[in-house]
C-alpha cells in the first residue's frame, strides 16, 4: 500500500429516478432522444423565467444523507455559483455554499488493509449543467456544440474528506456508493453519464492536482494510478507539482492540463434569491423510517438467515437486483445451494455476457436449483443449462429433455466405471503405485461415457471400489 | 481599493472585452460604488444574522410532475448559431 497518497473526492450523482429536473417541469428521461427537445426558459436561462425547486428531490437528497450517517440541517439555501461557461446558460449554477443538505456523514469501505470509515463531508444539491461536444479532442477543438437537455437535472454532490489512500480504495468507495444509491431507489447508474467524479490527489507534503468530470468508476482508478506516477516522477525529478485542473483523456489513459487561467476559483457565490430558503428536518424521522434495508445489513442478514458464506452474502448484496433475485429463488429452494449457483455461476454467466440479472427468470433458477438438490442433474448440466438459456432461450425442464441431461442411472454409471476400468491399465497400475493423480484419467473417461451427467464425487468412489474389487 | 488588475480579472471572468478607456472608467466607477456601500459598515451589526430576503418565506416547491417542453425549433430559435439540432459556441478552454 501507498501510504503517501491522499485522495478525496466530489462525486456527481444525477438523482435520474425522479420524473421531472431540478427547477422546471422538462423530463429527466432525455436520453436517446434529440440533442435539445427536453428544455425550457427555465432551464435554457431566458430571460423573466424563475426556478421552483422540485420537492422530491429534497427528499431523495435527504434519503441520501441519512444513509450516509450525515446530519440533515435545520436550514439549508441555494447560491448562484457564478461561472461563464456554455454549459450554463445563464452565467451561474444553482449550488449549495455554506448551508448544505447534508453534513458530517461517513461510509465504511473495505480499504486496502480491512474495513475503513471514509468521512463524508457533505453532500448538496444542485444542477446539471448541459452536455459539450468537441470537435475533436477537449485541447484541439475548434468550436463546441452544446446539448441543454442534461441541463438542471437534479444532481447531488457527495464531498468526501481525503481519507483514501489508493486508487482502488476510490474504486471501492464509488461501487459502495452506487449500490447503496441504487437500494435507496434515488439511482440508475447505468444510464449514460449518472454518476460523473472530481478526484483530488496529493502525494504527502505536495500539492493537489483536481482531475474533473471522469465518468467511470475504472476510469477514476486508471486516472488516479497515472496521476500518482505523474507526480512521483515530478518529485524525483525535484520539481514542484503545482495546483491545477486536469482532464482525464479515457482514450489515451492520461490527465492532461486545463484552464490554468482559472485556478483561483473565483465564483463569486451569492445568495439565490429566486429561491427561498428549505427547512425541513421536520421530514427527517418519517424518511429515516421509511429507508430501505441497506447493503451492509442486507449482508448480514443473508449470512444468518440463510446461512451462506460472508463472500457469498457479499457477492449477492451488492446489487440490489440480484439480492432480490437471490431472495425470490431462495424462498422456493434449498437456500445455500441457490446462494452458491447464483453468486458462483449465474453472476459469471451474466458477466461474460455483460447481461444484468434480470436476463434470467427467478422460476427458472428455482427449478434449476432444485434439480441439482434431488440429484436429478449433475453440476456440468445446470451450467450447461443456464448457458443455453442465456443463449438461446427455452426453460430448464424443456432443455433437460431436448439434451438428454439427466444424470445417468446407477446401472450405466456402473457400467461406465467398470468398462473405464478395464480400458485404462496403464492408469490403474499408476494408482496402485501409489499415483492418486492417476485416477483422473479414469474419472475422466466414465465422464465422457457419461456424457457429464455422473457426479464426479460419485464416481470416484465407484473407481476405487472398481480397482480395489479387481 | 479597486485596482486595473481587478477590473482586468472581473472582465475576464464576465468574458467581456474592455478597452483601455473603459478599464480607467471602471475603475474609478466600482471604487465609488463600493466607497458607497462602505457608509453600511458605520452600521453595528454585531449578533445579527445576515438578512438574505425581506420576506419569511421558506419552502416552496413543486411537485415532481414532468411537462411538456419547448420544441426542438423552439429551443433553437434565438440561437445566432446551431449545427445539427446543438447550440454552437466558439471553442472554449
Amino acid at each position: 500500500m501507498e501510504t503517501d497518497v491522499i485522495i478525496g473526492l466530489e462525486i456527481h450523482v444525477q438523482l435520474n429516478k425522479l420524473n421531472s429536473k431540478m427547477f422546471c417541469g422538462c423530463s429527466t428521461n432525455y436520453h436517446n432522444s434529440e440533442p435539445n427537445s427536453h428544455t425550457c426558459p427555465v432551464c435554457l436561462g431566458l430571460p423573466g423565467s424563475l426556478p421552483v425547486l422540485n420537492k422530491k428531490a429534497v427528499e431523495y437528497g435527504i434519503r441520501v444523507g441519512l444513509a450516509l450517517d450525515c446530519k440533515i440541517e435545520e436550514q439549508t439555501l441555494f447560491y448562484r455559483k457564478n461561472y461563464y461557461y456554455p454549459d450554463l446558460p445563464k452565467g451561474f449554477q444553482i449550488s449549495q455554499y455554506d448551508y448544505p443538505l447534508a453534513t458530517g456523514g461517513h461510509l465504511l469501505i473495505k480499504g486496502d488493509d480491512g474495513e475503513r470509515q471514509i468521512r463524508i463531508t457533505r453532500a448538496h444539491m444542485e444542477e446539471d449543467p448541459g452536455r459539450l461536444i468537441h470537435a475533436g479532442t477537449i485541447d484541439k477543438a475548434k468550436y463546441t456544440m452544446v446539448d441543454y437537455n442534461r441541463c438542471g437535472m437534479p444532481l447531488l454532490e457527495v464531498v468526501t474528506e481525503p481519507d483514501l489512500r489508493s486508487p482502488k480504495e476510490a474504486r471501492v468507495f464509488l461501487d459502495k456508493l452506487r449500490s447503496i444509491l441504487e437500494y435507496l431507489d434515488v439511482f440508475d447508474g447505468n444510464l449514460e453519464g449518472s454518476m460523473r467524479v472530481d478526484a483530488n490527489i496529493s502525494l504527502a507534503g505536495g500539492d493537489r492536482a483536481e482531475v474533473k468530470n471522469i465518468s467511470s468508476h475504472k476510469g477514476v482508478e486508471k486516472a488516479l494510478s497515472y496521476e500518482i506516477t505523474r507526480q512521483r516522477n515530478l518529485k524525483r525529478r525535484n520539481i514542484k507539482v503545482v495546483q491545477e485542473t486536469r482532464h482525464f483523456d479515457e482514450l489515451r489513459n492520461i490527465t492532461v492540463s486545463i484552464r490554468s487561467k482559472e485556478q483561483a476559483h473565483d465564483y463569486r457565490y451569492y445568495p439565490e434569491a429566486d429561491l427561498v430558503p428549505i427547512r425541513v428536518a421536520t421530514w427527517v424521522p418519517a424518511i429515516k423510517a421509511s429507508l430501505p434495508e441497506l447493503p451492509d445489513a442486507k449482508r448480514d442478514r443473508f449470512r444468518e438467515q440463510y446461512g451462506m458464506t460472508d463472500d457469498h452474502a457479499k457477492a449477492l448484496t451488492s446489487d440490489i437486483k440480484v439480492a432480490n433475485f437471490y431472495e425470490l429463488v431462495a424462498a422456493r429452494a434449498a437456500p445455500k445451494l441457490a446462494a452458491v449457483w447464483v453468486a458462483n455461476v449465474l453472476k459469471g454467466e451474466l458477466n461474460y455476457r455483460s447481461l444484468a440479472v434480470d436476463s434470467f427468470k427467478p422460476d427458472h433458477m428455482v427449478e434449476i436449483v432444485n434439480m441439482l438438490d434431488s440429484g436429478r442433474i449433475a453440476e456440468d448440466a445446470a451450467v450447461q443449462i443456464i448457458r443455453t438459456i442465456l443463449d438461446k432461450g427455452g426453460s430448464p425442464g424443456q432443455i433437460v429433455s431436448d439434451l438428454g441431461l439427466t444424470r445417468a442411472g446407477d446401472d450405466a454409471v456402473l457400467r461406465a466405471v467398470r468398462e473405464a476400468v478395464a480400458e485404462s491399465v496403464v492408469a490403474v497400475e499408476d494408482f496402485r503405485g501409489g499415483n492418486e493423480r492417476a485416477l483422473n484419467y479414469v474419472i475422466g473417461l466414465v465422464m465422457k461415457k457419461t456424457k457429464g451427467r455422473a457426479d464426479p464425487a460419485e464416481v470416484h468412489r465407484l473407481v476405487v471400489e472398481e480397482v480395489e474389487r479387481t | 481599493m479597486i485596482t486595473r488588475e481587478d477590473v482586468e480579472h472581473i472582465s475576464w471572468l464576465a468574458s467581456i472585452k474592455i478597452s483601455d478607456e473603459e478599464k480607467e472608467k471602471f475603475v474609478d466607477q466600482f471604487n465609488s460604488i463600493l466607497e458607497y456601500f462602505h457608509q453600511l459598515d458605520e452600521v453595528d451589526t454585531e449578533g445579527i444574522e445576515p438578512t438574505y430576503r425581506v420576506v419569511d418565506l421558506a419552502n416552496v416547491f413543486r411537485d415532481d410532475v414532468a411537462c411538456k417542453s419547448l420544441t426542438h425549433e423552439e429551443a433553437l430559435k434565438n440561437a445566432p448559431k446551431t449545427e445539427n439540432g446543438y447550440f454552437k459556441s466558439p471553442r472554449i478552454v
